[in-house]
């Protein structure tokens, strides 16, 4: 079953631009991207839109669907009424470049900052080696697919770009959490995701985990662990006595 | 590699002229796409932080009034959880300590409640909570905030939420004291000598006592604190099965954190409804 949908694309560049409306043949099963193309190969050719894999695994076509961050390979025409009005947008948070496609090197400039993994000596025999589950936590982190979906819906830089210095966002503070927990890894980085990451800016309002199309709890598994790590580093007293007590590291 | 249809003006650099970090849009440089509407969301977003808002004031408002009624918080063996442990002569024959007379404006309950309202407002959930609804610092996911500026929790007095941990511990020694009153509500007076019974205040206090320890066995902090903070889980075999039977009830904590806060009040509401002769309560005394 085929049917016309009404969409609104958000046309334009750095200098402006403007939401036109189209009508675009929708057919059965197809997804926001599908119909993207499709708009891209009968009305709007030079129509400006970054994807890839068109299988949520690449994390390219991150945009705003009806003011919702989404990826448009996973989001099913199916989920909208057929006289509905569908919205699409880049991601705000982002400087954009063209159309649907925006400048995402902040991130790639913020994950430059963390300290990088930094694991302890090998073993006699060569390896490394660590128990499973001693790294799982780390590894449901490892799932993210970088579509920075988490950095466009964070208010602390969506709303006031003036933090964008200061704050690396969830997907980087998730990134040092991971690093952190990380059990061949050697190096302490709460002081970093504190005073240069911005950790203390994340009101874990949970926007980034509504977000995330791979489902990873950053709030609950990255966030407030690394914030609570941060809080028996700088703010509680009796574990920092006791840590320093007893000379140990957790 | 990444396909990107069509050619477009390229993007300028975020970065630095000293080239380490990253700076936000240049002044008056229009960089971002722009879009006037505040949010393009169609849903009703608004509903969820407007709940939140009738709830929590609904409470605050009947809490605040009960704490300063200082009245119908006992009737033994049932005492309100606003007004436990019990600090005046109120609540002879049963334990009691007189530090308030029956007739002070500062009532024990204000006092007390010092302690459950540290804990809930530096709790990770309720502060997602208010800071949605109250602050609206987002009211919700990608619709734009108010706020001029935003520093988050870096500055006083939003840095206290850190003091989480602290109000946890209060927590816990209140859930043993709540935990004392339900087993007092088996205890009974009957012909001038104390007997095991089973009445509806019974069931009520019990109920409340399970869902704070729920409440607070499911707080990030103690998940963090019994074994959160570990490195090496294999290494520490007994707080990793903690850790585990926390972060199973962590996953829950939204769910029990609006089922206890209605469970104090409604286990309030109780005794204020048997000790002012409102309501009778069913009993069985052996």
């Amino acid at each position: 079953m085929s049917y016309e949908a009404k969409l609104r694309v958000w046309r334009g560049d750095a200098d402006g631009g403007d939401l036109q409306d189209y009508t675009v043949t929708v057919n059965e099963g197809e997804v926001v991207l599908d119909v993207i193309h499709r708009l891209q190969a009968t009305q709007a050719g030079d129509l400006a839109v970054r994807w890839n894999c068109k299988a949520g695994k690449c994390g390219s076509c991150s945009a705003e669907i009806n003011g919702r961050p989404r990826l448009m390979c996973l989001t099913r025409m199916g989920d909208f009424q057929e006289d509905q009005v569908v919205t699409i947008t880049p991601m705000r948070t982002f400087p954009v470049i063209r159309d649907l496609v925006t400048d995402v090197s902040f991130n790639y400039e913020k994950a430059a900052a963390i300290p990088p993994f930094t694991p302890k000596p090998r073993e006699k025999d060569g390896t490394y080696r660590m128990q499973q589950i001693d790294v799982e936590r780390s590894q449901e982190f490892r799932k993210c697919i970088e579509c920075f979906l988490c950095q466009d819906t964070c208010h602390v830089i969506r709303d006031h770009e003036d933090n964008m210095p200061a704050f690396s966002g969830p997907r980087f503070l998730m990134r040092i959490a991971e690093l952190d927990m990380h059990p061949l890894d050697t190096v302490d980085r709460k002081e970093f995701a504190q005073e240069q990451a911005g950790l203390g800016m994340c009101n874990i309002t949970k926007c980034c985990t509504e977000v995330c199309p791979e489902g990873i709890h950053i709030t609950d598994n990255a966030l407030i662990p690394l914030k609570e790590r941060v809080v028996d580093k700088k703010y509680d007293p009796l574990t920092w006595l006791g840590n320093t007590i007893r000379r140990r590291t957790p | 590699m990444t396909q990107t249809s069509s050619t477009g003006s390229t993007g300028q650099s975020l970065a630095s002229p000293t080239g380490t970090s990253a700076v936000p849009a240049l002044s008056g440089a229009p960089r971002r796409a722009k879009i006037n509407a505040k949010t393009l969301r169609t849903d009703r977003w608004w509903l969820q932080p407007l709940l939140t808002v009738v709830v929590l004031v609904s409470f605050i408002i009947y809490s605040t009034i009960r704490a300063f009624q200082n009245t119908h918080y006992f009737l033994d063996p049932y005492i309100s959880p606003f007004y436990s442990p019990c600090l005046s002569s109120s609540c002879a024959p049963a334990p009691h300590i007189s530090l308030f007379p029956s007739n002070a404006f500062f009532t024990p309950a204000i006092f007390i409640l010092v302690f459950p309202l540290g804990f809930r407002l530096t709790c990770y959930y309720y502060r997602k909570a208010y800071y949605r609804s109250f602050w609206l610092s987002p009211p919700a996911c990608a619709v734009a905030e108010p706020h001029k500026s935003y520093s988050g929790e870096t500055k006083f007095p939003l840095i206290g939420n850190n003091l989480h941990r602290y109000f946890f511990y209060a927590g816990m020694v209140f859930n043993v004291i709540l935990t004392y009153d339900a087993l007092l509500a088996f205890r009974f007076e009957k012909d001038g000598g104390h007997h095991f019974g089973i009445g509806l205040g019974t069931a009520v206090l019990v109920l409340n006592a399970t869902l704070l320890w729920l409440y607070t066995l499911s707080c990030h902090s103690c998940r963090h604190i019994v074994g959160g903070r570990l490195t090496h889980f294999s290494k520490h075999p007994v707080r990793y099965k903690f850790w585990g039977f926390v972060s199973t009830l962590n996953h829950k904590h939204m769910q029990l954190a609006w089922v206890s806060l209605f469970g104090v009040a409604l286990t309030d509401l109780y005794v204020l409804l048997v000790s002012s002769g409102a309501l009778s309560d069913p009993r069985w005394v052996a």
